[in-house]
Order: structure tokens, then sequence, then C-alpha cells
């Protein structure tokens, strides 16, 4: 039953989207890693769907990576950090909730206008890849308007997460190439770690607002 | 005949709404006040209070216009057609022509127009502050519910809810992520519609937190039963939009025997309790909102209405 197939693939790839919203509106720290990795979690069973529907069986190994690393490992190490350096509190926002939502909105529409061309084409990849963009529209939305460095981090992640989507829709996307995104994702997330720490020890602070002195912007 | 059955069916949906809807209020106080470990009013309490009101002497102030005395009527009528108008336990029925969505939500905001010049009439500080929270909770409850119609009508190709209900309780609607989140921003808009907590507290004249209490507080006797009566009203005008729209499964289709619309009334009668027993489970597990947080709460429903709408422009196209 094809309507099905496609019926589940939009309800898991549209609750990947509606986490990315709901990472935009949380206020603390905690609960922005809690629904980060309910969207990885979200992101395994949509690739696993589409290993299903695909019948590409390579595409379990990045189901069951996207599970094991980014709904397990990644969270577990940032809430590791925010009990590390005691930031288990409100978030700053350049700009305030309400715009921020406004501006996820217009992204959205503007992902779901670009990838309209797509659909005559194939109506599976115009919705994944739609959802896609979002996800990682919505990801740079996050690190844009966030001022804390463990909140931009998921930001990023959660645009990875849009990428990995995308990725699956499309056929043909080699093993090894998601294995090694896979590992630079890791790479980068130990970067970044290290980073903040390094922020922490020398500023006292992880609000990356404090490295503008050092870009020549501010002068006070 | 045909006719006479037709507008007996019709009577029967207007009159079942008003009926049950004293005993509805009564069942959600008796939950909260179990859960909250207090035995509470009897189930038929509200009853009672409208025997009691109707029978009081109705005060007015000196300088109430006549707007303030037409109001309470005009509100209980408005919100009786619309409650009457949405399909209970049979589609199909002689006015459900005319039971849109669009108009329902019409009606609602003529009452809630009425209540809000209601409020302000007599020129006290209380009914003013009450009726611009209620315009404030309007203007940002009003385009959710409006975004909530428009997914429901992409889904179903019309905003008849009588056609609603027959497509989503007989045809294939498949699985609709939009769907879902369209149920989502409607509770959370009849949550702020119906003064609940965590928008508005029904139980409490704290002036910080008065909303609907704040508008009403002039009135008494017969005035202030009828408007009690539709705040009652209105609650099931909301479960029976829910249940309509959203669980319709177990509706009565047009033409069928008595056994079928007995069968429908009891089933719907079951859905109106679910949800009346759901309903103060919720608000006795949150916390009332300042009232600078509704924005907040409403601007959710409204963004989840607004995704609902998109996700079915993804799968579906222009």
């Amino acid at each position: 039953m094809p309507s099905l197939m496609f019926d589940i693939a939009h309800l898991l790839a549209g609750s990947m989207l509606v986490l990315s919203f709901l990472l935009l509106y949380q206020d603390r720290i905690a609960a922005v890693i809690n629904v980060f990795a309910l969207q990885a979690i979200a992101l395994s069973l949509s690739v696993a769907w589409q290993a299903l529907v695909q019948d590409a069986p390579a595409l379990f190994v990045t189901s069951a990576l996207a599970l094991i690393v980014k709904g397990f490992v990644v969270p577990t190490a940032l809430r590791h950090i925010i009990r590390r350096l005691e930031i288990d509190r409100e978030i700053e926002q350049i700009i305030g909730s309400g715009p921020t939502i406004l501006t996820g909105l217009g992204l959205v529409a503007l992902s779901i206008l670009l990838m309209q061309p797509v659909g005559e084409v194939n109506v599976y990849a115009r919705e994944d890849l739609a959802f896609a963009l979002a996800v990682i529209l919505l990801g740079l939305l996050m690190m844009i308007t966030r001022r804390n460095a463990v909140t931009q981090v998921v930001g990023f992640m959660s645009l990875e997460n849009g990428l990995i989507l995308a990725a699956t829709g499309a056929k043909g996307m080699p093993l090894v190439v998601e294995v090694s995104v896979a590992f630079s994702i890791l790479i980068a997330f130990i970067v970044f770690g290290v980073f903040v720490f390094r922020m922490r020890e020398r500023f006292d602070t992880v609000d990356v607002s404090a490295l503008d002195r050092f870009r020549g912007e501010r002068t006070d | 005949m045909a006719l006479i059955a037709d507008l007996l069916l019709q009577a029967v949906q207007m009159m079942l709404v008003v009926a049950i809807a004293p005993a509805l209020l009564g069942v959600t106080r008796k939950i909260k006040a179990r859960l909250l470990r207090r035995v509470g009013p009897p189930v038929l309490q509200p009853y009672s209070d409208l025997w009691k009101l109707m029978h009081k002497e109705a005060v007015l102030a000196d300088n109430a216009s006549w707007v303030y005395r037409v109001a309470p009527y005009l509100i209980f009528a408005a919100t009786w057609v619309a409650a009457a108008l949405v399909p209970s336990y049979a589609t199909g029925l002689l006015f459900s022509w005319s039971a849109d969505l669009i108009a329902i939500v019409a009606l609602l905001g003529t009452a809630r127009f009425a209540l809000a010049l209601a409020g302000m009439d007599v020129g006290t500080a209380f009914g003013g502050i009450g009726a611009s929270r209620e315009m404030m909770i309007a203007s940002l409850a009003e385009p959710a519910m409006l975004l909530i119609v428009f997914t429901v009508a992409l889904v179903a190709g019309t905003t008849q809810l009588s056609a609603i209900a027959t497509l989503f309780a007989t045809g294939p609607v498949g699985l609709r992520v939009s769907l879902g989140l369209g149920l989502f921003a409607f509770l959370f808009v009849a949550i702020a519609e119906n003064a609940r907590i965590p928008i508005d507290n029904p139980a409490t004249h704290l002036e910080l937190t008065m909303v609907h209490e704040a508008m009403v507080l002039e009135y008494s006797g017969r005035h202030l039963a009828m408007i009690e009566a539709a705040a009652a009203l209105k609650l099931v005008l909301y479960f029976s939009l829910i249940i309509c729209l959203f669980f319709p499964p177990g509706i009565a289709a047009p033409g069928a025997g008595l056994p079928t619309y007995a069968l429908g009334i009891s089933v719907y009668l079951v859905k109106l309790l679910a949800l009346a027993v759901l309903l103060p489970i919720g608000e006795t597990s949150v916390a009332k909102m300042r009232v600078f947080r509704y924005p907040i709460f409403l601007g959710s429903a409204f963004v989840a209405a607004a995704l609902a709408v998109f996700l079915l422009f993804v799968s579906k196209g222009f």
C-alpha cells in the first residue's frame, strides 16, 4: 500500500521538523538537549523507514549510527558538559522567541516553495528535500539566535540531522560517505567540547559574545 | 412527514446540548475536587445553581444601559445556535448545511464581542480589565483557530462540519501528522477560549488573574444565569468540535433508524464524559500562567496550526 508508506515517511520527517521548532522554543539547556535527543531518534526512525521503502539495507547502518551517536552519546556528553560547567539555567537569546519562531515559519515556507519544482519528478524526494532544507535552515537559525556555545553546538548538530535526512531521501548514497560524515561530526563535536572548556577557563563564561573583543568588533 | 422527523432530530440535538451542559460542568468540577482530595459539590449542582439564579432578583447598576441588559441573552443565543449546529450524534441533520466551521467561529466571536461590551458598559475597573484581557486572548486565539479550520478544510475539501465528520468517520484519511498538530493547536485554543487553567481560573475571584469572571462581576440573577449557562454550553460546543473533527467514529449516518441514533447519542455521551474527565486532570497538572505568558502559550498553538497547513502543502502540492 504505497500511500500508507508515504504517510509514514511524511509523519516521521514532519515530526523532525516539529522537533526543530521545539528546539527553538526551549529556554533551558537541559530541555534543549532532551529535544535534540528526541530529534535524533526521529531521524533514525525516518532513515530506517527509508531503508525499508527503498530496500537499501545500508541505510539501516546509518539509522543505527544516528540512534547511538546522536540519540545517546552526544546528548550524554552534552549533559556531562553542562553539569561540569554548572550552566543549567536560562538561555540568553539575541532576539526574542516570538520573532525567532515567526522567522522559522518563514524559512519553512521558503524551503517548501524552493522544493516545489522537484515534485514533478518524484514526490518522495520533494517531501524529503523540503523537510531536510527546513531542518537545516532552522538549525542555522538556532545557531544565529543563541549566544550560549553549548546551544550553538546543538543547533549545529540539528543542522546535520537535516543533512542526513536529505542524503537518505536521495537514492544511492554510498555507505562510506555516511560513515565519514558521521565521524567528521563526531570530531567536530570533540573540537567543540574542547573549545567550550577552554573558553570557560579563559573567560569564565560560555557566552560567545565574550569573544567579540578579540575580533576588534567591540571596544569596551 | 419526513420534514417533521428531520425537525425532530434537529430539535433533539438542540435540546441535548443545552440539557447536558450543566451536568458536564458538574462532572469536571467533581473530578477536579476529587483530584484535590476534596469531596466537591454534587454533579448536578450546576442545575440547582442555575435554578436559584433564575429566581433571584437581578440587580442593575444605575448607569447600566440596554447593552448591559441585552448582552446575556445575546451571548446565550449565539452560543446555543453554534452548539446546536455542530454535529454531535448524527450527521446530515436538517440545518447541517449551515454548520460551517467559519460560521461557528464567527458566532463565538459575536458572543465574545457582546460579553466584552457588557463588561465595559457599567464602567467599573474590573469590567474594563477583563474585557481588555479577553480581547487580547481573542486576538491571539482566533488566528490559530482559523489556521486549524484551514488545515481541516484542506484535508477534507470542505468547511462544512457534517461533511467533514462523515469523511473522517468513514473515508480513508490515512495517517496525517497535520491533523495531529491541528488537534494539539485546537486543544490550546479550546483551553484559552473556555477560560480554563493555565489561561484563566473559572473558580477564582482573585483580581490579578481574573479574565472571564472580571467581565461578569456586576451581573446577578437571571442575567448571571444566562451567562453561566452560555459558559457551560461553550464547553460542550468545544468538546463537540473536538469529537466531530478528530474522533468522529460512532456518529450516526443520515437516514439511519432509531436504534442507530440512540447508539450515536450514547457514543457521543461517552466521548463527552471522557473529555470531561481528561480536562480537570490536565488542569490540575499545570499551574496558572502569568498574563504576559499568554502570547507564548497561544503562539505555540498558532505555530502548530501553521506547520499543519505547511505540511499539507508539502504532501499535496499547491
